[in-house]
């Protein structure tokens, strides 16, 4: 009846993962509360559950990101602690607790933090930055929303059912295989990845069509912002590059489920086709999260320097050509594998082509810099620090690309300093500028700006104050994943590499405080005009939060700068003649239900429930024939609804004025 | 809107002040360990091949410099220079463009990766972990398995082998045929020769060379369950005469290694103490890697031999 699963699946094995699990379920339990108490179930469920906004399902991103977020540092801090104290002794996690959660952490901090914390940032701004009232397929937004929801649930349900994957969050085989990995961990870690991976492909495609099909009138393809640029280039390398992490996990899971052997030591597997397929997806994943935050760091610099963007094309360009060369590098990450002497160097020699493109975007952003008037919002100081930050994690990637130099540093904490190095400040400092610029545009408020730039402090100071003993206990030869070690010339290093988490940690809370400070001042921040940056582009030219339909009618582009052109030519706010009949997609609750289906269908396969497999599938099978048949799936906003918001909309700007 | 712009000064100041009383601890700690960074492994290399890859990342290293640090002094500069409040500095709200600033941008760092190339190519193909050490002694052979949690080393000149010990004579090249009875492995010995992985039913090859006696810390780098972090084994190089009187050390050692008394070796064991084997069943490491090989209808996966 339940498979596998028994009351041993409860994790009762250590008090540390009892309290881990009673958090979970605490947490759970508070919030369901709290919605309760509030009577927001309905209001849930019809506004937000179930919306197709794209708005509405790029703040769900969002949400999901930030408490995944938090999920993720606290299994950064775990480890951070136990190695702080484990010289000669066992610390306070045994191995299989300590190994779960370096998987974990890097799991969710790249699937579940940062992938959502990218979606949802596109879907609020890139529809708006191109003119359009909502993404290409609405529904399609909504099924990968709750698509990759399920997975990042099925990754916090393993906390409290059954244990999580101690293979890393790469899983190699043969370890990740059934022979060395028997339990239900590895299942875990391949379902999470399977159904949110298939979120993550459908995104991609949504806004490539998005982008390619549903621009304004006059915004040609060189008139688009650097942030839909990156967003589109992205988007290209998600439709591309996910297929094969979905291909590698589903041959892993063969070899699981079926008794096949793809990636096993035996019968003809063999294992290193597994981090070829890995890595032909896990780098070009790089990419998906550092170009948006690119973009974003070339909308801050430009607005906040007051100046337009240095070298637009050359950015265009830079950025596509590090899309296209993503998927020639992936071998950089097995130098060690023993693969030819012209091989290996080909792939370092690629490695470091990509080191132009992005040397010459850094050079734009400062060039951009030059001669403005720079006003150090949180969002422009992220940037600052970003540069400042980067260019040494660049580096340190270049010596990394030297296939000789990296059999002394590969698998060290060198490497775990670098790829830390880039992701910190290129991916999660890019999206909280995103997030800290965007914020007004989203709810019509701006955050708290002092608590912004406590954050900022925190999270730099912390971050090299964690990540440089790193890099020097690389040189030292410490392996990247130990649980306990025996040489204390090493515990100094680890210290103060657990102080800087503990600083993170501090920014963690400031960027808490920030939110509570801006929701109780949201009067004083409120964005009447829609515009509270003196922006150039699109998204600032409707009210903040926008109107469902986000236009009221579709502007017309003439520049780059859309916005700042309609400023320089006195066009802004203009009122057009008449309004017109609005189509939009009505709410459905079939992504959620779908979504939620596909979570549970994962849970039954690694608890080897199979009727519930079965069943699960049928009913996924049989809301999405229920969709497709569904021929009434939009609703009308008529030209006096849309003339009755607009009117409102100018009173509140005339109120201003 | 545009809020505290006059504070944006005393902002960046507070960046260049913070930075450094941030790195204070660090600086602090650093110095307190002290000379060990100094000598640790990877830095204090003890043989020619580790020697010429920690020099590979020293030049590599100073030829970023020439990048790094301009960007690093310019960013600051001009996020310093070009603040709001410094209303004497000059504001060209619609340059956008410079031909020879973008041409420059291009062609400089494209220059340097043209220079870094020679060096990775050269590089790569001197320092082939496959391509044996120049030297006018022949290397000694020592074949490498990885096991749960430990490291077997069979020497099959001698007819001797260890488990957790890797004993050679110095100045005389090792050449290491490796593979790994278990999931995937990697042999490390920062001071020597870098890393390898170790994968079963396949070999990779590493050559090393200890200028002087001494001895070094080996590990496995490459996760691989409970027993990984004291995955350790130690590498000593002796003077040739010291060598000759080990290897007879081993050899009265009580303890045989064939394919009976093969698996209990090869069973899970965390810890497992120095051992000694006086003689070992000829062609044991082959056979160690055939036993992937021949089931059913498979190939054996391909390796470069």
């Amino acid at each position: 009846m339940f498979g596998r699963l028994t009351i041993d699946a409860l994790p009762l094995y250590s008090w540390v993962a009892m309290g881990g699990a009673a958090v979970t379920v605490g947490g759970a339990l508070l919030v369901a509360l709290l919605i309760t108490w509030l009577g927001a179930w309905r209001y849930l469920w019809t506004e937000w559950l179930t919306s197709v906004d794209h708005k509405r399902i790029g703040v769900m991103y969002i949400v999901l990101a930030l408490v995944m977020l938090l999920r993720g540092f606290v299994d950064a801090i775990m480890m951070r602690a136990q190695q702080a104290f484990s010289l000669n002794a066992g610390g306070y996690l045994p191995p299989d607790h300590f190994d779960q959660i370096f998987s974990s952490h890097g799991t969710i901090m790249i699937f579940f933090m940062a992938m959502p914390f990218m979606t949802g940032l596109i879907n609020i701004v890139v529809p708006l930055q191109i003119g359009t009232r909502d993404v290409a397929f609405p529904f399609l937004n909504s099924l990968s929303l709750w698509l990759t929801a399920s997975g990042a649930g099925l990754v916090m349900v393993s906390l409290v059912i059954g244990k999580f994957s101690t293979a890393g969050w790469t899983g190699y085989p043969p370890y990740s295989g059934i022979e060395y990995s028997p339990g239900v961990g590895v299942d875990y870690w391949i379902w999470a990845i399977l159904i949110s991976g298939v979120g993550s492909t459908l995104s991609g495609i949504n806004f490539i069509v998005t982008i390619l099909k549903r621009r304004a009138p006059g915004m040609t393809l060189m008139r688009m912002t650097p942030f839909v640029w990156t967003a589109l280039c992205a988007s290209v390398l998600m439709a591309f590059a996910f297929p094969a992490l979905t291909v590698a996990c589903g041959l892993l899971a063969l070899d699981r489920l079926a008794g096949m052997h793809f990636f096993t030591n035996a019968h003809g597997g063999n294992m290193m086709n597994y981090p070829n397929l890995f890595w032909i997806w896990g780098h070009p994943e790089v990419y998906i999260l550092i170009l948006p935050a690119f973009g974003i760091f070339s909308e801050v610099v430009a607005t906040f320097s007051r100046k337009r963007l240095f070298g637009y094309s050359s950015l265009v360009y830079a950025t596509a050509c590090i899309a296209l060369l993503s998927f020639t590098v992936w071998l950089h990450h097995f130098f060690t594998m023993g693969s030819s002497p012209n091989v290996n160097a080909f792939f370092g020699i690629t490695t470091m082509i990509i080191a132009v493109p992005t040397g010459v975007k850094v050079f734009n952003w400062l060039l951009t810099m030059y001669r403005g008037r720079i006003d150090f919002h949180p969002s422009m100081m992220w940037t600052v620090g970003f540069m400042v930050t980067f260019v040494i994690g660049g580096m340190t990637g270049v010596l990394l690309a030297i296939p000789s130099a990296d059999f002394l540093m590969h698998n060290t904490t060198f490497l775990v300093a670098h790829f830390h190095n880039m992701i910190i400040p290129g991916v999660l400092f890019g999206y909280l500028a995103g997030y800290m610029y965007w914020f007004p545009k989203a709810f019509g408020f701006a955050l708290d700006r002092t608590w912004g730039a406590r954050s900022f402090w925190c999270w730099m100071i912390g971050f090299y104050l964690a990540f440089m003993p790193l890099y020097l206990l690389g040189f030292k030869g410490m392996p990247r994943r130990m649980e306990t070690y025996n040489d204390p010339s090493w515990q100094p290093y680890l210290m103060v590499a657990a102080l800087g988490a503990v600083v993170v940690m501090l920014g963690i809370g400031c960027m808490a405080m920030q939110l509570y400070v801006s929701l109780r001042d949201r009067r004083k921040t409120v964005d009447l005009t829609g515009d509270p940056w003196d922006g150039r582009t699109l998204e600032w030219a409707t009210t903040s939060p926008p109107p469902p339909y986000n236009f009221a009618t579709l502007p017309e582009v003439r520049d780059r700068e859309a916005l700042l052109d309609m400023k320089e030519r006195g066009t802004t706010w203009q009122r057009p003649a008449r309004y017109e009949d609005i189509h939009l997609p009505k709410n459905t609750a079939v992504g959620v239900i779908v979504g939620g289906l596909a979570g549970v269908l994962g849970f039954a396969i690694i608890w080897y429930i199979w009727w519930l497999v079965v069943v699960c599938a049928l009913a996924m099978w049989v809301a999405l024939v229920v969709r497709s048949s569904d021929d009434d799936a939009e609703f009308t906003i008529t030209a006096a609804e849309v003339k009755q918001i607009e009117d409102a909309r100018y009173r509140l700007l005339g109120s201003r004025t | 809107m545009a809020i505290g712009n006059e504070g944006a000064g005393a902002i960046v100041m507070g960046l260049v002040y913070r930075l450094l009383r941030g790195a204070a601890p660090a600086g602090a700690a650093l110095f307190a360990g002290g000379c060990d960074l100094r000598h640790s492994a990877v830095l204090d290399p003890k043989g020619p091949i580790a020697l010429a890859q920690r020099d590979l990342l020293f030049d590599a290293f100073f030829v970023m410099l020439v990048v790094v640090v301009p960007v690093i002094v310019l960013t600051l500069w001009f996020a310093w220079r070009y603040r709001a409040g410094n209303t004497a500095a000059t504001y060209a709200p619609k340059w956008s463009k410079s031909p020879r600033l973008e041409a420059f941008v291009w062609l400089v760092p494209s220059l340097i990766v043209v220079a870094v190339a020679v060096l990775v190519w050269r590089s790569t193909h001197k320092l082939d972990p496959y391509r044996p050490i120049a030297s006018a002694q022949p290397p000694l052979e020592v074949q490498v398995v990885a096991q749960d949690w430990k490291w077997l080393f069979i020497y099959p000149e001698q007819g001797v082998a260890t488990v957790n010990q890797l004993a050679f004579p110095s100045g005389r090249p090792l050449s290491l045929r490796i593979t790994s009875d278990t999931v995937m492995n990697a042999f490390y010995v920062p001071q020597l020769a870098g890393q390898i992985y170790a994968m079963a039913g396949m070999q990779t090859r590493l050559q090393l060379l200890a200028d002087a006696p001494g001895s070094f810390v080996g590990r496995n780098s490459m996760y691989s369950g409970d027993g990984f972090s004291d995955q350790f084994f130690e590498v000593v190089a002796l003077a040739p005469a010291d060598f000759d009187a080990w290897v007879v050390k081993v050899r009265q050692a009580p303890a045989r290694l064939d394919a009976k008394s093969y698996p209990a070796l090869a069973a899970k064991s965390q810890r497992h103490p120095v051992t000694f084997y006086s003689a070992v069943e000829p062609g044991l490491y082959d056979s160690i890697i055939a036993k992937y090989a021949h089931s059913g209808h498979a190939q054996p996966a391909a390796a470069r031999r």
